[in-house]
């Protein structure tokens, strides 16, 4: 948490105490991990392959911003991956289709991801449902009507110049994924640290109560949270659609696990109230250099998602336990 | 005296808190022991070192002469101490029955629950106790008092040795608070022995043998509660005397409403209710337990449904729907509950006292403020003593009357011109209450109104302007106080004394 870090700034730096801090223990983590890759595999530090992760993990990390400020308000956004198919299909759909400008394109991808999520935070705030069952629906929705529309076949014919999202560079070095996941990030941690938003984001997960009788539009603030859980849902999508050039009514299956893993490894609480948007970019660049690297030795894909549970479980269990001490 | 229990040098150390401080006493067989002290004394630190709850940094505890270190709650209850927390620990969804055999459940011989034996043995148990509760509901549609009880027989039904009570009268109306001493009196006959937290100095002298007194972390005295005078004990506590508990206030009354309440309905009653309040005034509203108080205040703020309501500020009609249009408006509830209403736990104590007045420490760019907010809480801090090793610290680590101060502190901060105190000085030591009793003509002598619920007749009459008292979900009396205005005239109407007795 950012309170923490600024805390510990007035004390003197000691290990026990840092290692209370839940971001050091997954930086750490992410050290430790780097180091192996580098041992085990020659390739991993070439600039290329670097690049590559960087731009592999852009996606997942983006998403992982909007599941952060759902989980800090002890919610959990499922449609995540659905978002991607439904709002990647129409914006390829606009363009390919009925020929729109990409611009425009992108402006009704971004606003379809924000209704979706207008419409999660709706149901969980004033019908009070669990978001675990709302957003659950929401897995189905929008990609049920993605591939009712595509009938299952991706859409291509995007106009060249929408491929710079994806595919463009930096000072012809750095990936615009990631230009686009640091901007992200930045505005993501000034919203949580700096704006009252943040504040009631983090309070409503650690005791709704409260801050409903402390006079403050709870509801609101829940709904603001899953609105942004889509809009960063429809950036990766905006960015996936523009590498793969195509639409995918099966784009974005499982995306969801990976940004709560990025989230959870993070050392966010599951249960809210607690964590930092830092701790879910390390998160994410863990998940990102582990997938890498186990495809760099050759590790097959399946043994990989075993490999992903574990880490996961070691996680948690790392979180829960700080939590009882 | 046989020594049950000998507290030797124990110590003990949280990050930036030097909690307890080479503390030594004992506890005779057999006795009540009261332990009093300010908020953050360590009174609740040292009970949880003798529960197994923490382990002591330095020291040791000898138990029938015999030196123990307990690892974890379950050890030290092997051993024959108990302890009824603070706070409450019973699981809501679960009925009496099972709450007491919680982790102990009687089986039959296939390995079912035996829910008749246990059901037997609960209902001795609660007989023994002498009190008597509904066996079937869930423990969350008892009252607090019941619970207390519930809790009780939980511990005593695992031993009968030594139990500690930490603040069990803090929640309790008076009448209960008999109930409770009967209860405490039939396990001293037993042989039961026992350590009596408590904020209030005149329970010492109902049901203590012996006292001690904390400070700072510090033992400064044992001695028997017999010699002692509450002036005494006042001193050993603060340091210093207190000659009046209930400051006087200059400040004289207008004629201005400042809030009128009209056919306030809530959803499941039969009545209508009207109330008002002057600028600068101080309404007590008091009642029994479940006389429909902490409803009607939460009715009026929009914090639980009305069937209708008519809210005036000064005159003008104003929506109170949510808590967020009661704030707006300038009405603000402080709640009873701190730890379920009034925090966020894992928050820091400058987050929770900003939480609602955030509005307050905005920048020109509408970004946080944080040199502004700091300087404010600090300044709240301090005015309010609440004590904390920094503000930083999170809120779930300081003492349950310093909690009850962070509360305070949050709505202080607001622009609210009728505050609404629930149950106010729950927990909180008699030096603190006095700042909070202080405050409050602070408040009301700025043009505040206050309306404060309250089950302390003492304060309800060492405070309040005037008083309704309510019965029953309906205010059975309006009294202005004045000398012949006594406890035994509120509880008269607090219990449905005359029916429809609107006195001035
Ligand atoms: N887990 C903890 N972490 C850090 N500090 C703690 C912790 N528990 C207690 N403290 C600090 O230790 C001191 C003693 O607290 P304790 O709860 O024992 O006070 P108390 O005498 O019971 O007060 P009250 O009357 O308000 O209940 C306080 O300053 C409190 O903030
Ligand atoms: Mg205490």
């Amino acid at each position: 948490m950012a309170e923490l870090t600024k805390n510990k700034s007035k004390k003197r730096w000691n290990f026990k105490e840092l290692l209370k801090v839940p971001e050091f223990i997954t930086f750490m983590g992410f050290l430790v991990l780097c180091l192996a890759m580098i041992l085990f595999t020659d390739r991993f530090l070439s600039s290329t392959n670097l690049i590559n992760v960087a731009r592999q993990i852009s996606i997942n990390a983006i998403i992982a911003v909007g599941m952060t400020f759902v989980i800090l308000t002890s919610g959990i956004d499922l449609s995540v991956g659905a978002v991607m198919a439904f709002s990647g299909t129409v914006m390829a759909a606009a363009m390919a289709n009925w020929g729109w400008n990409p611009f425009f394109a992108v402006l009704i991808g971004l606003a379809l991801g924000m209704l979706i999520g207008l419409v999660n935070g709706s149901l969980v705030s004033f019908a009070k449902m669990p978001p675990i069952i709302v957003t659950l629906a929401m897995m189905e929705i929008p990609r049920g009507l993605a591939l009712l529309y595509t009938g299952g076949y991706p859409l291509s014919g995007l106009p060249a110049s929408f491929s710079f999202l994806g595919r463009g560079y930096l000072f012809n070095v750095i990936p615009i994924p990631v230009v686009v996941m640091l901007i992200v990030y930045i505005i993501a941690y000034i919203l949580l640290n700096h704006l009252p938003l943040g504040r009631y984001i983090y309070a409503i997960g650690g005791n709704e109560e409260a801050v409903r009788l402390s006079g403050i539009k709870v509801k609101k603030y829940k709904i603001i949270a899953y609105v942004v859980s889509g809009f960063t849902a429809a950036i990766s999508s905006i960015i996936l659609t523009s590498r793969l050039m195509s639409g995918q009514p099966n784009a974005g299956v499982g995306f969801e696990l990976d940004a709560i893993a990025a989230v959870v490894l993070g050392g966010t609480d599951i249960a809210g109230g607690r964590g930092s948007i830092i701790g879910t970019l390390i998160g994410a660049l863990i998940m990102g250099v582990l997938n890498n690297g186990l495809n760099l030795i050759g590790v097959s894909p399946y043994v990989q998602r075993v490999f992903k549970g574990l880490i996961i479980i070691v996680a948690i269990y790392f979180s829960s336990k700080k939590k009882n001490s | 005296m046989e020594k049950i229990l000998e507290i030797k040098n124990i110590t003990k150390r949280f990050p930036g808190v030097l909690a307890l401080n080479d503390v030594s006493f004992d506890i005779h067989r057999g006795e009540v022991h009261i332990l009093i002290g300010e908020n953050g004394a360590g009174k609740s630190t040292l009970m949880k070192i003798l529960s197994g709850v923490y382990q002591p940094d330095e020291g040791k505890i000898i138990l029938n002469s015999e030196a123990v270190s307990f690892k974890n709650p379950k050890e030290a209850q092997e051993a024959g101490v108990s302890i009824i927390h603070q706070e409450f620990s019973l699981i809501p969804y679960l009925n009496a029955v099972e709450n007491i055999f919680l982790g102990r459940e009687m089986k039959k011989k296939n390995g079912l629950l035996d829910k008749k034996k246990m059901k037997v043995k609960a209902q001795d148990l609660l007989d023994m106790l002498g009190v008597e509760i509904n066996l079937e509901r869930p423990v969350q549609r008892l009252s607090v008092a019941e619970q207390q009880f519930i809790e009780i027989a939980k511990a005593v039904a695992v031993n009968d040795r030594i139990l500690i009570l930490d603040e069990p009268t803090a929640t309790l109306t008076k009448r209960e608070v008999k109930i409770l001493f009967q209860l405490i009196q039939n396990l001293k006959n037993k042989g039961v022995t026992m350590i009596y937290i408590s904020h209030h100095l005149e329970e010492a002298f109902e049901i203590g043998d012996r006292l001690t007194c904390l400070r700072d972390g510090t033992w400064i005295n044992t001695r028997p509660v017999k010699e002692l005078t509450q002036d005494e004990i006042i001193r050993m506590m603060v340091g210093r005397s207190i000659d009046n508990i209930y400051p006087k206030r200059t400040t004289k009354l207008g004629d201005e409403e400042l809030l009128q309440v009209r056919n306030l309905k809530q959803v499941d009653s039969d009545f209508k209710i009207d109330f008002s309040v002057k600028k600068g005034e101080v309404l007590g509203i008091a009642g029994l337990v479940g006389s429909g108080r902490t409803e009607l205040v939460r009715a009026l703020i929009g914090a639980d449904q009305t069937d209708s309501k008519e809210i005036y500020i000064s005159g003008e009609k104003v929506e109170t729907k949510s808590p967020e249009q009661a704030l707006k408006a300038g009405i603000g509830l402080i709640p009873e509950n701190r730890k379920s209403q009034g925090l966020v736990l894992d928050m820091s104590v400058k987050n929770n006292i900003s939480l609602a007045s955030l509005s307050k420490v905005l920048n020109s760019f509408l970004f946080l403020d944080k040199l502004k907010e700091k300087n404010s809480v600090t300044r709240l801090i301090d005015d309010l003593n609440i004590k904390t090793p920094h503000m930083y610290q999170e809120v779930k680590n300081l003492s349950g009357g310093n909690q009850q101060k962070v509360v305070l502190a949050k709505w202080l901060r607001t622009d609210c011109k009728v505050l609404i105190f629930d149950e106010p000085t729950r927990g909180i030591d008699v030096g603190a209450k006095v700042e909070i009793y202080k405050l409050m003509n602070e408040l009301v002598g700025s043009g505040l109104s206050i309306i404060m619920v309250s089950s302390e007749l003492p304060e309800i009459l060492g405070m309040s302007d005037r008083i309704l008292v309510m019965h029953q979900g309906r205010i059975a009396a309006e009294l202005m106080n004045c000398d012949q205005v006594t406890q035994e005239k509120i509880m008269f109407y607090a219990t449905g004394g005359a029916n429809n007795g609107r006195v001035n």
